[in-house]
């Protein structure tokens, strides 16, 4: 095991997972290829909502790709940054809106 | 990096990578000599490509000089104020007599700014007689507003039927001016606009006007389509401004674009992702089997980018005085691991992608 849990140069080695099971692992990087072509919403629009999502699952892997694609796309600092405020905003509002939960529970038990 | 220091070019600064030996020992060595990456002649051997031979000559690209009024951080041909080298009129002429009976249908003038050569006018009057189909002038835009000795090239390029070619590395001013220095952004959409006005870039309109868009930092550029797109969307609806196509072109590991990667530390991440972007479709029709480029002191070339490492073409025809097509055109194409640089995704050629 290395001293750090992540490694920067795993990530190129992220093709390398077919190798222990083939077929999901293909099954997988098709879907995965298929899912950011041009459709119905933009590739750049696409790679966004990855930027986002990336940040709120908090995985080094994925904003060091998103980040590289989003420039690629020719995406802005300024809309990076929003779209990582969306993330934040819904991750938090998705905490917050469960403090109804918290008031429904306080109410039926208090007197 | 002191302001003035970044202002001046790697052979002012004598900088070591301003010697093309360096810059290939770095391309030959390291992640390249260890096994880790496999060197641009191995990988092409794979799809049976070695040696790398040209096709049809299309494309005579000359570069009339390496004095520019820009050092912008990207430049591969070191390019900048302090830059001396200059075609004279003298290989000009030569450049001609070649340029009347060539096969290519597309000359191509470059530098630098090609505009600051004191005989780019009397050479474009020359050359555009030849009849060449598709006639080329690379110009940065901001010449057009650096003096006003240069505000009526506009009409000039009009006059000669000139195909403007013109970088823009994106529509925002901020990633504009990174590369290209403070102002650059906002000289060149005046100079578009003043191109559009002539006519250029319009909608329907044969004056061509394209731009050239290069990645601002260590990645490589998205799709041409895409991007072409989302630039005229923004240029139109912030500044009212046409234009014809995008070029997407990807930056090569070579010159002032290899200092920036090594003095940021991106250049074995830049390395690998050109490599793993490696095109064997893009291979069949880079620029290099199609062009012959041209030194500011008419040395012959596989590409601009093998003019600026100093590898002069691998044949007994080595200078315009002696130009000879059919020998040329029987010639084995230098390669280096910069040639990744062409390769990678959809390609990358001074036209734009090739795959």
């Amino acid at each position: 095991m290395s001293k750090t849990y992540y490694d920067p140069s795993d990530l190129r080695k992220f093709g390398n997972i077919t190798e222990w099971s083939e077929e999901l692992g293909k099954k997988f990087f098709d879907y995965y290829g298929k899912v950011f072509e041009e459709g119905a919403l933009t590739a750049r629009e696409k790679a966004l909502i990855a930027l986002a999502v990336a940040h709120t699952e908090q995985c080094p892997y994925c904003i060091d790709a998103y980040t590289k694609d989003t420039l690629q796309r020719g995406v802005t600092k300024e809309e990076m940054m929003e779209a990582i405020h969306v993330g934040a905003a819904i991750k938090s509002g998705a905490t917050l809106v469960h403090g109804v939960m918290m008031m429904n529970k306080v109410n039926k038990l208090e007197m | 990096m002191s302001e003035i220091k970044k202002k001046q070019s790697l052979h002012k600064r004598n900088d070591q990578l301003a010697d093309a030996k360096r810059q290939l020992e770095i391309l030959n060595n390291g992640i390249f000599a260890n096994g880790e990456l496999p060197k641009f002649a191995d990988k092409i051997s794979e799809s049976g490509q070695l040696p790398l031979k040209p096709k049809k000559l299309e494309i005579l690209q000359i570069n009339v000089g390496y004095m520019c009024n820009q050092v912008c951080e990207h430049c591969h041909v070191d390019a900048g104020p302090d830059r001396k080298e200059i075609m004279t009129k003298e290989t000009m002429q030569q450049c001609l007599d070649v340029i009347k009976n060539t096969g290519a249908h597309t000359l191509d003038l470059t530098g630098g700014a090609p505009e600051m050569n004191p005989n780019f006018r009397w050479f474009v009057e020359e050359a555009s007689k030849a009849g060449i189909k598709d006639f080329i002038v690379r110009s940065n835009l901001t010449i057009i507003r650096a003096n006003k000795k240069y505000y009526d090239l506009p009409d000039f390029f009009k006059k000669y039927n000139v195909h403007v070619v013109s970088s823009m590395p994106h529509w925002t001013r901020g990633k504009t001016d990174k590369q290209r220095g403070n102002g650059v952004f906002d000289a060149s959409i005046k100079a578009l606009q003043e191109l559009n006005e002539r006519g250029y870039g319009m909608p329907d309109s044969d004056l061509r006007l394209d731009l050239v868009y290069n990645p601002s930092g260590a990645f490589l550029p998205g799709d041409q389509t895409s991007m072409e797109k989302d630039f005229k969307k923004a240029l139109l609806e912030d500044f009212g401004i046409h234009f014809h196509n995008l070029f997407a072109i990807t930056n090569l590991p070579i010159s002032r674009f290899l200092d920036y990667l090594i003095a940021s530390d991106n250049y074995e991440d830049y390395m690998y992702a050109l490599v793993e972007a490696y095109n064997p479709a893009a291979v069949e029709n880079v620029m290099c089997t199609n062009t012959i480029s041209v030194s500011w002191d008419g040395w012959l070339y596989d590409c601009d980018f093998n003019q600026m490492l100093g590898l002069k073409v691998a044949s007994k025809i080595k200078h315009i005085s002696e130009y000879n097509e059919d020998i040329l055109n029987d010639r084995n194409i230098i390669i280096s691991q910069h040639c990744y640089g062409c390769t990678a995704g959809a390609g990358s050629s001074c036209q734009g992608t090739v795959a």
